[in-house]
């Protein structure tokens, strides 16, 4: 496809949002949604097309990463990090997982056979109890407050390793409660997270009743000749890209049938049970499946301040089985060897138990979950203290996590990203991966 | 013979304060009087033999002493019961086991410990005959045991969500049981069978949309003394439940039948009904505690509202009645164990 000159923006990528094509398919042919894709371009554009050397860097080649992120913040010591029998321990007590000598709460149980295929990074120092702050900054990789926006780890993986002429969405956002839209920031909105809000598919997607398969073929037959006789005389970026937005629009109508969980199996939707985390995480295989590159399950909700044990009964519950279920099913499907999981939070919750059972925020000593893809698997990465207060061997935190995620997908995460006449580095340049969890 | 005290609950008063250090999960007092048994969330030390106390009550001018209730949970001992002759200590822990103790002994031991539960034990109960006990818990089961030998008496199922509590009729006429949805049910405890739901305590419970997570369940049961009602302690008009913003409330079912009547604590801010107990003098007594602080709440059994209100130093998280009805006990957050008395 040629890609023709525009002194604003150079870049299709830029100019094409799928979330906004998607949003913008209900007003077909406005000229308003015309000048809302121009107006992106022309604010944020100038050339996105990244170097040759992150090109060549980028060994991606249809691996994906799959993010569990457990808002309000699930509590370490009743997950991945237990300290049974101490004053900050709680009731439950801990059970052995498949990896020998490695336990982790009672309420995972099912989890816990699926350790081998998983590690544990339990050296989390991220210092901070702000959820805003800690949902941008484990997304993010970076620092908050900020002096920029930085793109959400989706949009960094879309923009790495969606493979070319990949017509999905490449970041999508299955959000069952809690926020995080995705930001793309500089990498523009075409590597902005799609929400499937409640596991429904992007909204827009599907034909209006009202409207005829035939009306609909006709009219974007018109459509299309009015473009090509457009485009002979006066032909621009802008045009290309508004041409291929419907052209990605009707691609994307055409695999509606991605996003529809109930095409699964009768056996297999039972395998991940009937609740809503179970749909979503059978959802996001299917997501997988069809070579999405990135896909984040929201759960929710783990912000215990009150009764924290019961809530996480009730929250670990859910999320325990089909959790483990997704990861045997993409290990026996092949899938985890080229897809990474994650499972984060934005923080972890107080060893202080409080005067209403309840665990507040602590990002000080706390844990998250990775596997598949390129990272060693069974492994135990840092340590906290007898009461897990504080973190005694080999502190990390998002910087340190989001370099190891982009390298357990192939991607060099000291490269940078070229947008608009500047370099912008993937990760932060401060940082660097934990090279012990990589293979 | 001295005469007993006249009560009056606006005359309440602290008679002892034990410094257990560590916050306090559970109480019962001895029917004998000579006892308070308390389970304790764990010190710093790790090990499992500093859980659950028995501390002695002490003459005029003797310290009381406490001992630990050795060898029996692997995690907090939630629930406690003492058998009506006071020889026989039943405690339920979130290890989900239930553990026999000899009350008298000078170390008391667990000298039977079993697996009652898949889960949590959330509440033991001993009849009041001393024949037999009640176990409920996260496996939505009621479980009923012979107190002798520890064998099964009855296994009662039904209820489709965890079970919060039970409690038996005065009269040992019937055991009732409230899950985490409020639904009541009446038992025959040695036939296994269903007898009825009662009118429901839904109040206690609701689905907070936005955490998307449920809260409720009975976590206080009590009948009058003449079995006519049955007061049901927790929590409603939830807005955050994981903040726990909502309000005590304590619902009181008539035994033949009828609306429930609510019972909310208007002026003690956020919390949970966490003990509820019925005093012969002729009034409900209800403990409450969360971000509203420890309150003990007294109300008449026709009323929707207290007539005293005792605000506690610490947040109450169990209670326990005197034998004599003369005391209360509480167990609080802050690791205390105190005794305030119910007259001047």
């Amino acid at each position: 496809m040629t890609r023709t000159t525009n002194p604003a923006c150079r870049s299709l990528e830029h100019v094409v949002s799928r979330r906004s094509l998607v949003h913008g398919i209900g007003a077909l042919g406005g000229a308003a949604g015309m000048a809302g894709i121009t107006g992106h371009g022309l604010g944020l554009c100038g050339g996105l097309a990244a170097s040759a050397a992150i090109a060549e860097t980028v060994r991606a080649g249809g691996k994906r990463v799959l993010v569990i992120f457990l808002h309000g913040g699930v509590s370490q010591l009743e997950s991945w990090d237990p300290k049974p029998g101490t004053d900050t321990g709680g009731p439950f007590r801990a059970i052995p997982t498949s990896v020998p000598g490695v336990h982790v709460s009672e309420l995972l149980p099912h989890t816990a056979r699926q350790m081998h295929r998983l590690s544990i990074i339990r050296s989390l120092d991220t210092r901070n109890g702000d959820h805003g702050r800690g949902q941008r900054e484990m997304t993010s990789g970076r620092d908050q407050p900020a002096p920029l926006d930085y793109p959400h780890l989706g949009a960094v993986v879309a923009r790495t390793s969606a493979p070319a002429g990949f017509s999905l969405p490449g970041h999508i956002l299955v959000r069952g409660g809690g926020g995080g839209a995705g930001t793309s920031a500089y990498l523009g909105p075409r590597y902005a997270g799609v929400v499937m809000e409640d596991g429904q598919p992007p909204a827009h997607t599907a034909r209006p009743d009202a409207l005829s398969a035939e009306a609909d073929r006709r009219r974007s037959l018109l459509r299309s000749r009015m473009n090509d006789r457009f485009a002979g005389r006066r032909r621009t970026a802008d045009t290309d890209a508004y041409t291929q937005s419907y052209d990605q629009a009707l691609d994307l109508l055409e695999q509606r049938h991605v996003f529809d969980v109930s095409r699964e199996s009768q056996r297999d939707q039972d395998r991940y049970g009937p609740h809503e985390f179970g749909r979503h995480c059978l959802l996001a295989r299917r997501l997988l499946e069809h070579g999405v590159p990135f896909v984040q399950v929201n759960h929710s909700n783990y912000d215990t301040h009150h009764e924290n044990f019961d809530f996480h009964i009730e929250q670990l519950g859910e999320f325990d089985r089909p959790f483990a279920t997704l990861i045997d099913d993409l290990t026996v499907r092949g899938l985890l060897d080229d897809t990474l999981v994650c499972v984060m939070s934005e923080f972890g919750r107080t060893p202080r138990i409080n005067d209403r059972y309840g665990r507040d925020h602590w990002g000080t000593a706390w844990s998250v979950v990775l596997g598949g893809a390129g990272l060693q698997r069974g492994a135990v990465i840092g340590r906290t203290n007898a009461n897990g207060t504080a973190v005694e061997d080999r502190p990390v935190d998002h910087g340190h996590l989001f370099h190891t995620i982009l390298r357990g997908v192939g991607v060099d995460s000291h490269g940078t990203f070229h947008v608009a006449g500047r370099d912008h580095p993937i990760a932060d340049p401060a940082k660097g991966p934990i090279d012990e969890l990589l293979t | 013979m001295s005469e007993p005290p006249a009560i009056d609950p606006t005359k309440i008063r602290e008679v002892l304060a034990h410094k257990h250090g560590r916050p306090l999960v559970s109480c019962c007092w001895d029917p004998r009087d000579r006892f308070i048994c308390f389970g304790a969330e764990n010190s710093a030390a790790e090990g499992y033999d500093d859980l659950l106390f028995r501390l002695a009550l002490a003459s005029a001018g003797t310290p009381a002493a406490v001992v630990p209730c050795t060898g029996g949970h692997d995690s907090w001992a939630w629930s406690l019961a003492i058998a009506p002759d006071g020889a026989t200590l039943i405690s339920g822990g979130y290890d989900g086991r239930l553990c026999w103790y000899d009350l008298a002994a000078a170390a008391p031991r667990a000298a039977r410990s079993l697996a009652a539960h898949d889960g949590w034990v959330r509440c033991v109960r001993i009849s009041p005959d001393g024949r037999w006990a009640a176990s409920c818990g996260n496996d939505r089961l009621v479980r009923v045991w012979n107190v002798a030998d520890g064998s099964e008496v009855s296994r009662l199922s039904g209820h489709e969500s965890h079970v919060y509590h039970v409690a038996w009729r005065p009269d040992g006429s019937a055991l009732v049981s409230c899950d985490l949805k409020g639904v009541v049910k009446e038992w025959d405890a040695a036939g296994g069978a269903c007898r009825r739901d009662l009118a429901t305590a839904a109040p206690l419970w609701t689905y907070d949309k936005q955490f998307r997570a449920d809260i409720g369940g009975a976590r206080a049961m009590a009948f009058r003394a003449d079995g006519a009602q049955l007061a049901l302690g927790g929590m409603t008009k939830v807005t955050n439940a994981f903040a726990g913003v909502g309000q005590p409330l304590v619902v009181v079912l008539d035994w033949t039948g009828g609306e429930p009547r609510l019972v909310e604590a208007k002026n003690s801010g956020n919390g949970v009904t966490w003990g509820v107990a019925w005093h012969p003098a002729g009034f409900w007594i209800g403990l409450a505690g969360g971000g509203g602080g420890g309150w003990l709440r007294f109300f008449k059994p026709d009323a929707t509202d207290d007539f005293h209100a005792f605000k506690l130093p610490a947040n109450g998280r169990c209670m326990a009645l005197s034998p004599d009805a003369t005391r209360v006990a509480v167990g609080m957050a802050d690791g205390s164990l105190r005794v305030y008395a119910l007259h001047a």
